[in-house]
């Protein structure tokens, strides 16, 4: 378990890199350090269909926010001292430990314990009932496929807000013009 | 700025894109095709399409991706795997209930051709995400060249 805290410590200090560093373009490529440190957490977890998904989205994600990002005068934007921040985030700090501490005063079950009823359901019924030899695909596409019908829809939501807020239609002549050459 | 992103990168970048591309698309197709036997699935496949589509926009401009997958074909394409997935919901309707596999005992397990519907689910979910992302990265991109042309 030595290699998940290494990886959770390469994510904390990239978020904490990407928060912090002035230039827009190096605080993306921090970004795209913890998603990958998190896809290899997943794989070393044993769920290779979540890290597979991780690093594909992470890659597609990491390429937009560059194209986005690169030719922005964003950079040099400095937020002063704000004392009372720094109060409220000490205070969240401080009630996170407290809370942590209480609850996990009495040690955490090991790792994946206790296995729950509708959890140990799948693994044995799945294969006679749905034909699919990965139980993954068998859950999220047969037993739980209403679930994945409402992300499916927010998916489509969210690229019909972003086609119809950066359509072409209102804009000028000249720019339509300047598009289609 | 617009010259050099509407003719691409260097030649390097051209010549590489053109061996791999092919292959990373190969490689989504695998994916989503084999989504009820090995790890990955729709989304996951989807994606890869998607990204094979934005190495060819980064490497060749707009103009010569726009020959092959443009804005309305994406809206187009994403629009067909939504309603396919729907039908596949609502067909299974006739044989009991939403999202009934009607189709399931027509294989081995362990076979390409078995799961019932997930094949056909994971197909109808890879073109919708696949369209969906390259669509975004489209009008992002539109989005970038209106605003460097304001400055």
């Amino acid at each position: 378990m030595v290699e998940l805290y290494v990886l959770l410590g390469l994510m904390i200090a990239g978020a904490v890199i990407a928060i912090e560093v002035k230039n827009l373009l190096s605080a993306v490529i921090a970004v795209g350090v913890v998603g990958l440190a998190l896809s290899i957490i997943f794989l070393l977890l044993k769920a290779p269909d979540v890290a597979l998904t991780q690093i594909v989205v992470e890659i597609a994600a990491v390429i937009l926010l560059i194209r986005a990002t690169l030719h922005r005068d964003l950079a040099s934007r400095s937020c002063g001292g704000r004392p009372f921040g720094a109060v409220m985030g000490i205070m969240f700090i401080g009630i996170g430990a407290v809370a942590a501490l209480v609850t996990f005063s009495g040690g955490l079950n090991p790792f994946g314990h206790p296995l729950m009823t509708v959890s140990a359901f799948y693994p044995i019924n799945a294969i006679a009932g749905t034909g699919a030899v990965n139980v993954v695909s068998s859950i999220i596409l047969d037993y739980r496929a209403y679930d994945t019908l409402g992300e499916a829809t927010v998916l489509f939501t969210a690229v019909i807000g972003v086609l119809a807020v950066m359509r072409a239609t209102g804009k000028r002549d000249e720019e339509m013009k300047d598009d289609n050459e | 700025m617009s010259k050099e992103h509407g003719d691409g990168m260097s030649v390097i970048v051209k010549t590489v894109t053109r061996l791999t591309v092919g292959l990373i698309f190969l490689y989504g197709i695998y994916i989503v095709l084999h989504g009820h036997l090995t790890p990955g699935g729709g989304f996951a496949g989807g994606v890869i399409i998607a990204l094979s589509f934005i190495n060819l926009e980064l490497a060749f401009g707009k103009r010569t991706s726009g020959k092959i997958f443009s804005k309305s074909a994406t809206s187009l394409v994403e629009s067909f795997g939504a309603v396919m997935f729907l039908a596949i919901a609502l067909l299974g309707l006739q044989w009991g209930g939403f999202f009934t596999n009607f189709l399931h005992p027509d294989g081995d397990p362990g076979m390409l051709v078995s799961a019932g519907t997930i094949p056909l689910s994971n197909i109808a979910i890879s073109l919708k995400v696949g369209a969906g992302i390259f669509g975004i990265f489209l009008t992002l991109i539109v989005l970038q060249k209106f605003e460097s042309e304001k400055k």
